[in-house]
């Protein structure tokens, strides 16, 4: 599949924005308002601010953005469309919850209650995003019992990396997040090395015989059109074997990378290397989750390729 | 949440109207959308006789060609060097002017000074004419280097052909044999014919060297090995021979199998029919005498020999036939290596054809009765029909292998009987027909029309068009030594010998609808070279260069004055039966074009401006005795007043005052109106017991002589044994008062040969086989025509590249993969280009879609178009000339027969070169003519 | 309406395609009275970027592609034309997020409303098919459309309301009828010919049908002869038994 950056930025920045906000959530579930305001809102301002230039950005990846607001009708069928009510659901609790948690008088029990519902409406968020494309027939390497974990780990690992970041400068060496994140950060990483390992011993099973009902073997003699087409350039993207090695090596390295990076925050306290280490650890992992984003739609095959050539699917 | 609603009944049209499709050669009915005067939607005409409604891919885009931004918009006069494409816009009073100016000087020195060629024209009853009025013989269309040896065999064999003169009896075919094609000019008609075919579960087998589009969907695919269809062909009459599988009867009536062959070895009249005051005769198997083969009474014989009354020899001329292909060199074992063909399939197909044709015969019941007053009960059909075209035709060999495949629906009896290959009215016509070409030395004169016209069919060596010595009297040598039945002159050989001064100079070339400085020229730089040469004194060698095109081709820029022409859907024509005929087997038809639309731009009509200089240079048939044009309406006007012969005209319908008439009648001032209402087209269909038989059909015959395509009703004896071959042959030989000059003999009593034979194709005689292994071929793609269909949004998206494809299997012994680039060399040239693979090829050869390479800078595309830095053409790597000979002479690469242009010759090796960006070669990119509208960079509207 | 109607009823009609890969020649007719037609019909307009450059690309609604199928003896090449098949079971319909997908409850065509597409490619992703494509300056997906616009045309005469590209199609390759009528001429061919799905292991459920190109002729001969017996074993050379054959079968 072509890698469109917008949709890539999209599930990687909302991922991590509703990671974070969860993460918040569930603090805020655990401790009550927030030790500062301006920590608190940072906090705040960054999930909210993620979450709301995924969306924009995934409106860039649309031909009508005017007309995103139809997208909200059909969450009956479709998860693009659960998604998005999702997604705009969520702010009402994430508004309610900044205005209890970012309020030290607010009632922990308002707050806790509050924070439970915004982080169940996170993850069903970004459960959402990962049923778009675990949903799809069309690709095998979309079609996979891991991708839903993994879109949920990621959102937290990124989401606790990010907390971390913010949290260690601010002096709240929380062992407790850096745990949640360092452990996030490795089952990212193996989930996803599981992930690879399963696509990758999974059979392609569709052939251009199957797709055309002929008799094997199939190959394509005569493009249909010597032109470029839409199909072609959208579903048709291969990335070359080699190349994708190289990216999953980056990727487990800078997951690896944030959850060493993250460490400190766990036995320094928050000390100015601990936020040094912290703020680049959450960095690392944004980059490795662009990039595991990118290759998961790099490496994904659709079935329709095969019409074009693809000898199996 | 419920449906949209949508309107499922939108009119987004104002007015449907007809015409008749120009994006090739087949010419289906169209029914035009129009909305606000722009053209919305084209669709197949349904009421239509050619394709009853379909419409091809080329059709379909009509829409994309008339507004293509490759149209020239107004007449241009050369200002730079040839070929730079530097012109200046002029009016169209000074266009014709000049065009007036030079050809009325010609005209008044000597006529054959013009050469007038007109490609792909379908006015050619027009064009013809025009140029015979002018005086010139040298003219002719496009068919030298089309098809002519198609032509020609069936016309000198049946009076008919294959090509679009006849076609297979699709209702009734149990078997069908093709050869050799790809696309062919009935486009929709073999399409659908083909989709009858299966829907009856009938067989086709396809011979061909490539397994695509007909093949593809063939039963059984033949993958020759090119130019040995001969051959393979022989090898099936030697089997059907050898089992007597052969249809006496059909033989004994309607051919000349049982004509007598006078045996006299030496003498002037050896192998000429044996005649009583010019009537041939038969041996009598009662009497075993010589007896007038009209002779109902008689019963010819098959084999024997004939004492003549002056005492000698003479015998059947089937007696010969058998003695040439029961001879081993047509066994299926011994053609079998060379064919490609293994001899146990030769054997099969030999069996299922002597199968179907004998065991699984019909029989209409629609009685009838022959020439000879017999009366039969039934009309008996051999369900095996064939079809054959340029697989055949183009080689060097292509007239007799013709001839063989005709030799066979023959002796199967298959020809215009139920379930065969049937003829399309006016064909039948005798063998060949009585036109002879004008052009001899005394024809052509100063200010004079030559009295008949420039293209015919000769039977004799009188009939040839040279001097006293021999030499050619037309610019491209048609009918002379080199190219004796050249039925349809040699355009490929013009601008050579034009640059050459051989056999003399030309002042004026004037061309119209051929794209000769490119897809259509063998030896593309040389001809390029030639139209750009230079005498010593500066002049070029061909002086002038007059040229119309509708569009900015390859070849404009190499144009003196370009002459603007419409779109199809701009003007008037005439789709006649006197010109190319577009009838059903079931019976003649004839179509007009109207103008569905006015031309936004400068242009004229080429017809239109044909007659205004006919007029213009005082030619008598465009011209009253006061001096005034004769068809001041234009091509309209001539077309429904012109008379070819009292009552006969350029449309056979809607005749007579009150266009009540067909076939002869008084022009009808209302007769394109009739046409337009009845959808541009005429049609009549014969009645049942005229639609087979016709070569001797007693009421088809004279039916055919009231309607005015035959001038006699005497039937028509098909001519397995051709004798004007024999009578060149006997020139040859030194007999008779005009015979070939010494150089030509050896190749005269060769070539021309009273029966079918096969020989090597001549390019593979002359080059090392193990050189160049390979033999090199094109197919037309069917959504392209040609040269032109890269100028349309549409259709160069489906095709505007092409690769050179090879066996997968060769191509892995050699070391080859598909997407590796390759260098492939001729004996003449070399091109680099890409390559795929593929199964479905013959093993000893490539293959790729022909006309798809364009110039850079032609046609209003962007200099990098894909179509001039991926796409390629083999015309490059093909010869003009074959190689000298000693004396210096070099014939050009033809039929020695026709002149037929040799194009499937071409043989080449391949090896792998390092990845190239551009194909090679590649040649300096043409600038726009003036007055071409910008590209649009996007199309996202309604057209 | 992304939820997909009940096609289970009885009665349901189906309106769809039958491709017939034994008879299509690949000759593209198809696809460009398809673009023709719709490029000013209901999906108007399709459209073609670069169209005279070196990149041109367009949208088409139908595209016939070529393969090779098979090996040795029984190798063939197959020009495979490619539409939307009208699933019942359609993805594309139900991953639509606006209800701009939908299938027709009357007739189970699936279109796309253009006026309230988002342009957001789901469906395309959604379509094993590849017989969606998106239109990127209009900004909206494209499909086949069934030429909806024409099969129930009242403006266009009985016999041309078919689709575009059935309509054009010179070797009767493409058949349009009522699937889901089992004695309609459409079903009929289907089960003479033994048409099936493409990738029915998806569970689309698609409504056209290709019929496979037949491996043998249905035609003559049955028994295919494979040689010819030679006439009588005359001592002579072949010529003369072979004229001895003529005067016997002349009766002398
Ligand atoms: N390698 C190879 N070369 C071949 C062949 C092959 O098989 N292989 N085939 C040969 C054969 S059979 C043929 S017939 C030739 C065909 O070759 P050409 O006869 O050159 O045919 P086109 O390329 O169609 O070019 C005809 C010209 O007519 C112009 N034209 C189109 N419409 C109109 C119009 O309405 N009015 C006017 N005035 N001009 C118009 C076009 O713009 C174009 O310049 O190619 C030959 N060349
Ligand atoms: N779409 C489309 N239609 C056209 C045209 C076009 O350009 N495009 N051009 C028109 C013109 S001008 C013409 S002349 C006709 C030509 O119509 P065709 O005769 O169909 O023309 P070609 O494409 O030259 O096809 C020649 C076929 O013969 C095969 N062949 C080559 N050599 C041999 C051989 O030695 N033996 C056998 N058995 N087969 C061989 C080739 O593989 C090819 O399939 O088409 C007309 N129709
Ligand atoms: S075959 Fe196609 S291009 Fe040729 S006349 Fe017919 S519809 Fe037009
Ligand atoms: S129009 Fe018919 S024959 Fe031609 S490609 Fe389409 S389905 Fe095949
Ligand atoms: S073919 Fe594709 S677009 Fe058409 S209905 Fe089926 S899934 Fe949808
Ligand atoms: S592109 Fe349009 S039709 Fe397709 S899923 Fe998105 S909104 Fe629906
Ligand atoms: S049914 Fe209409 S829209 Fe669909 S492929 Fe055919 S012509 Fe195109
Ligand atoms: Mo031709």
């Amino acid at each position: 599949m072509h890698p469109a950056y917008s949709v890539i930025v999209f599930s990687t920045l909302s991922g991590a924005g509703y990671g974070l906000l969860a993460l918040a959530a569930l603090a805020g579930a655990a401790h009550g308002p927030a030790s500062s305001f301006a920590f608190g809102a940072l906090v705040l301002g960054v999930g909210l601010g993620l979450v709301t230039i995924g969306l924009l950005s995934s409106m860039l990846h649309l031909g009508h953005p005017e007309r995103a607001w139809r997208a909200m009708s059909q969450w009956r069928s479709s998860w693009l469309s659960r998604e998005g009510v999702m997604a705009l659901a969520t702010y009402v609790p994430a508004v309610v919850f900044g205005w209890l948690w970012l309020d030290p008088a607010s009632s922990p029990m308002a707050i806790r209650i509050v924070g439970l519902l915004l982080a169940l409406m996170c993850a069903l968020t970004v459960v959402c995003t990962a049923m778009i494309y675990c949903s799809l027939a069309t690709i095998r390497q979309w079609r996979q019992p891991l991708v839903l974990p993994v879109y949920l780990v990621m959102a937290v690992a990124t989401g606790a990396a990010l907390l971390l970041a913010i949290a260690t400068p601010f002096g709240r060496g929380a062992a407790v997040l850096a745990i949640i994140a360092v452990v996030a950060l490795l089952g990212a990483m193996v989930l996803k090395l599981c992930y690879w390992h399963a696509i990758d011993r999974a059979p392609r099973e569709l052939t251009l015989a199957m797709a055309t009902g002929l008799p094997e073997p199939v190959r394509q003699w005569e493009l249909a059109h010597t032109a470029r087409n839409f199909v072609m350039q959208e579903m048709g993207y291969h990335v070359g074997r080699r190349h994708a090695r190289r990216l999953r090596r980056k990727v487990v390295a800078l997951l690896a990378v944030a959850a060493i990076l993250a460490l400190p925050a766990l036995s320094l306290g928050a000390g100015i290397l601990a936020a040094i280490a912290a703020v680049l650890s959450a960095a690392s992992a944004l980059a490795g989750a662009l990039i595991e984003r990118w290759l998961f739609f790099a490496e994904a095959e659709h079935v329709s390729s095969l019409y074009y050539g693809t000898p199996r699917a | 949440m419920s449906e949209p609603q949508i309107d499922l009944s939108p009119k987004t049209w104002d007015r449907i109207t007809t015409t008749t499709c120009y994006m090739c050669a087949c010419r289906c009915g169209i029914k035009v959308y129009l909305d606000n005067g722009r053209v919305r939607y084209i669709e197949g005409n349904r009421d239509h006789p050619v394709n009853k409604g379909v419409l091809c891919a080329k059709g379909s885009a009509g829409i994309m060609q008339h507004n293509s931004p490759a149209r020239l918009t107004e007449p241009l006069v050369r200002v730079g060097p040839r070929g730079a494409g530097e012109f200046r816009a002029i009016a169209w009073e000074e266009a014709l002017a000049t065009a007036t100016q030079w050809l009325g000087a010609i005209r008044a020195s000597d006529p054959r000074k013009l050469a007038f060629f007109t490609g792909r024209d379908q006015s050619q009853a027009l064009t013809g004419w025009w140029a015979s009025q002018f005086g010139t013989p040298n003219y002719a269309a496009h068919g030298g280097f089309c098809s002519v040896n198609m032509a020609a065999a069936g016309l000198y064999t049946f009076g008919g052909s294959f090509w679009e003169f006849g076609e297979a009896d699709w209702r009734y075919a149990k078997y069908f044999l093709l050869f050799g094609v790809a696309e062919d000019h009935a486009s929709n008609p073999i399409k659908a014919g083909l989709g009858r075919l299966k829907a009856r579960g009938a067989k086709i087998v396809s011979i061909n060297p490539v397994r695509t589009g007909y093949s593809a969907i063939a039963d059984e695919w033949i993958g020759i090995r090119p130019g040995t269809d001969g051959l393979l062909v022989g090898a099936l009459i030697h089997e059907l021979l050898k089992a007597g599988q052969v249809d006496l009867d059909y033989l004994i009536r309607y051919t000349n199998a049982p004509w007598l062959v006078i045996m006299d070895e030496g003498a002037g009249d050896h192998g000429l029919i044996a005649r009583f005051e010019g009537a041939p005769l038969v041996l009598d198997r009662r009497s075993g005498r010589p007896r007038l083969a009209a002779d109902p009474q008689v019963k010819p014989a098959l084999d024997g020999e004939a004492e003549l009354p002056d005492g000698r020899r003479a015998v059947p001329a089937f007696r010969l036939l058998v003695e040439r292909y029961l001879a081993e060199d047509y066994s299926p074992d011994s053609v079998a290596e060379r064919c490609g063909v293994p001899a146990s399939t030769i054997r099969r197909l030999a069996a299922e054809l002597a199968d179907v044709a004998f065991r699984q015969s019909i029989e209409l019941d629609v009685p009838w009765r022959d020439v000879q007053g017999r009366r039969h009960a039934g009309m008996i059909g051999r369900p095996v029909a064939m079809h054959a075209m340029r697989g055949i035709s183009a080689h060097s060999n292509g007239f007799h292998t013709c001839r063989t495949i005709h030799l066979l629906q023959l002796i199967l009896g298959t020809v215009d009987v139920p379930g065969g290959f049937r003829y399309k009215p006016p064909f039948p016509k005798p063998p060949p027909p009585a036109v002879k070409p004008a052009g001899k030395p005394d024809e052509v004169a100063p200010l004079t029309p030559m009295p008949g016209p420039p293209l015919g069919f000769v039977t004799e060596p009188r009939d040839l068009l040279v001097d006293e010595a021999g030499r050619p009297c037309r610019i491209d040598k048609a009918y002379s030594w080199e190219a004796p039945f050249a039925a349809h002159g040699l355009m490929h050989t013009v601008i050579a010998n034009a640059a050459r001064g051989d056999p003399y100079p030309v002042e004026v070339l004037f061309l119209y609808m051929a794209n000769m400085s490119w897809n259509s020229a063998m030896n593309v730089s040389g001809t390029i070279a030639d139209l750009t040469a230079r005498r010593a004194d500066g002049e070029y060698q061909i002086p002038k260069i007059i040229y119309s095109d509708a569009f900015c081709s390859e070849m404009v820029a190499y144009a003196d004055l370009v002459l603007p022409d419409t779109t199809y859907l701009e003007r008037w024509d005439c789709i006649s039966l006197l010109d190319r005929p577009i009838s059903e087997a079931d019976g003649p038809a004839d179509a007009i074009r109207q103008p569905v639309v006015a031309p936004d731009r400068d242009v004229r009509p080429f017809q239109d401006v044909l007659l205004d200089l006919g007029h213009r240079l005082g030619l008598p048939g465009m011209t009253t005795p006061q001096g005034t044009p004769r068809y001041p309406g234009g091509y309209a006007d001539y077309i429904v007043n012109h008379e070819r012969a009292p009552g006969i005209g350029s449309l056979a319908g809607f005749r007579g005052p009150d266009g009540t008439k067909a076939g002869k009648g008084e022009p009808n001032p209302e007769q394109l109106e009739r046409y337009i209402e009845n959808g541009c087209h005429w049609y009549r269909e014969l009645p049942a017991h005229m639609r087979y038989y016709r070569f001797a059909n007693r009421d088809y015959l004279d039916w055919s002589v009231q309607f005015g395509f035959n001038a006699r009703a005497d039937g028509i004896v098909m001519q397995l044994y051709c004798e004007a071959l024999q009578k060149f042959r006997l020139a040859a030989q030194g007999h008779g008062d005009v015979q070939p000059p010494a150089e030509h003999r050896a190749r005269i009593a060769r070539y021309f040969d009273p029966l079918p034979l096969w020989y090597p194709p001549f390019e593979e005689e002359a080059v090392d086989g193990a050189s160049y292994p390979l033999h090199a071929i094109t197919q037309r793609p069917m959504a392209m025509y040609h040269s032109w269909g890269s100028q349309n949004a549409w259709l160069r998206q489906i095709i505007g590249r092409n690769w050179l494809y090879m066996s997968t299997d060769r191509a892995r012994e050699l070391g080859l993969a598909d997407g590796d680039w390759v260098r492939v060399r001729s004996s003449h040239g070399e091109i680099v280009v890409p390559l795929k693979t593929m199964t479905g090829v013959n093993r000893d050869t490539v293959w790729t879609w022909n006309a798809v390479g364009k110039r850079s800078g032609s046609w209003n595309l962007v200099e990098d178009a894909p179509e001039s830095r991926q796409g390629f053409l083999l015309n490059h790597l093909i010869a003009d000339l074959l190689p000298e000979r000693e004396g210096g002479f070099r014939y050009a690469n033809c039929d020695p027969v026709t002149g037929q242009a040799a194009w499937y010759d071409l043989r080449v090796s391949i090896e792998r070169v390092a990845p190239e960006t551009a194909t090679l070669p590649q040649f300096a990119s043409l600038g726009l003519p003036p007055g071409t509208e910008p590209r649009p960079p996007v199309l996202d509207g309604c057209p | 309406m992304t939820s997909l109607p009940d096609t289970t009823a009885p009665g349901q009609v189906k309106l769809g395609l039958v491709i017939d890969l034994d008879t299509c020649v690949g000759c593209q007719a198809c696809a460009v009275a398809c673009k023709e037609w719709n490029t000013q019909g209901y999906p108007a307009p399709l459209t073609d970027e670069d169209p005279y450059g070196a990149d041109p690309i367009g949208v088409w609604l139908n595209r016939v592609h070529g393969y090779e199928s098979g090996e040795g003896q029984a190798a063939r090449t197959v020009h495979f034309p490619r539409s939307c098949l009208h699933c019942e079971n359609a993805a594309c319909v139900t991953v639509c997020p606006t209800g701009a997908s939908y299938k027709r409850r009357s007739d189970g065509i699936v279109l796309v409303d253009p006026d309230t597409c988002i342009g957001c490619k789901l469906c395309s992703w959604a379509c094993p098919y590849g017989a969606r494509e998106y239109d990127y300056r209009a900004g909206v997906m494209k499909k086949c459309t069934l030429c909806v616009d024409r099969i129930y045309n009242d403006h266009l005469e009985a016999e041309d309301r078919q689709p575009a590209c059935v309509r054009a199609c010179p070797t009767g390759a493409r058949h349009f009828g009522d699937l889901g009528d089992r004695d309609s001429a459409v079903s009929r061919l289907v089960s003479e010919r033994a048409g099936d799905d493409l990738l029915p292991e998806l569970g689309y459920r698609p409504v056209n049908k290709y019929l496979p190109p037949r491996t043998t002729s249905a035609g003559p001969p049955p028994e295919p002869p494979r040689a010819l017996p030679p006439i009588g074993q005359g001592d002579g050379s072949l010529v003369e038994s072979f004229f001895a054959w003529v005067d016997r079968a002349l009766g002398a």
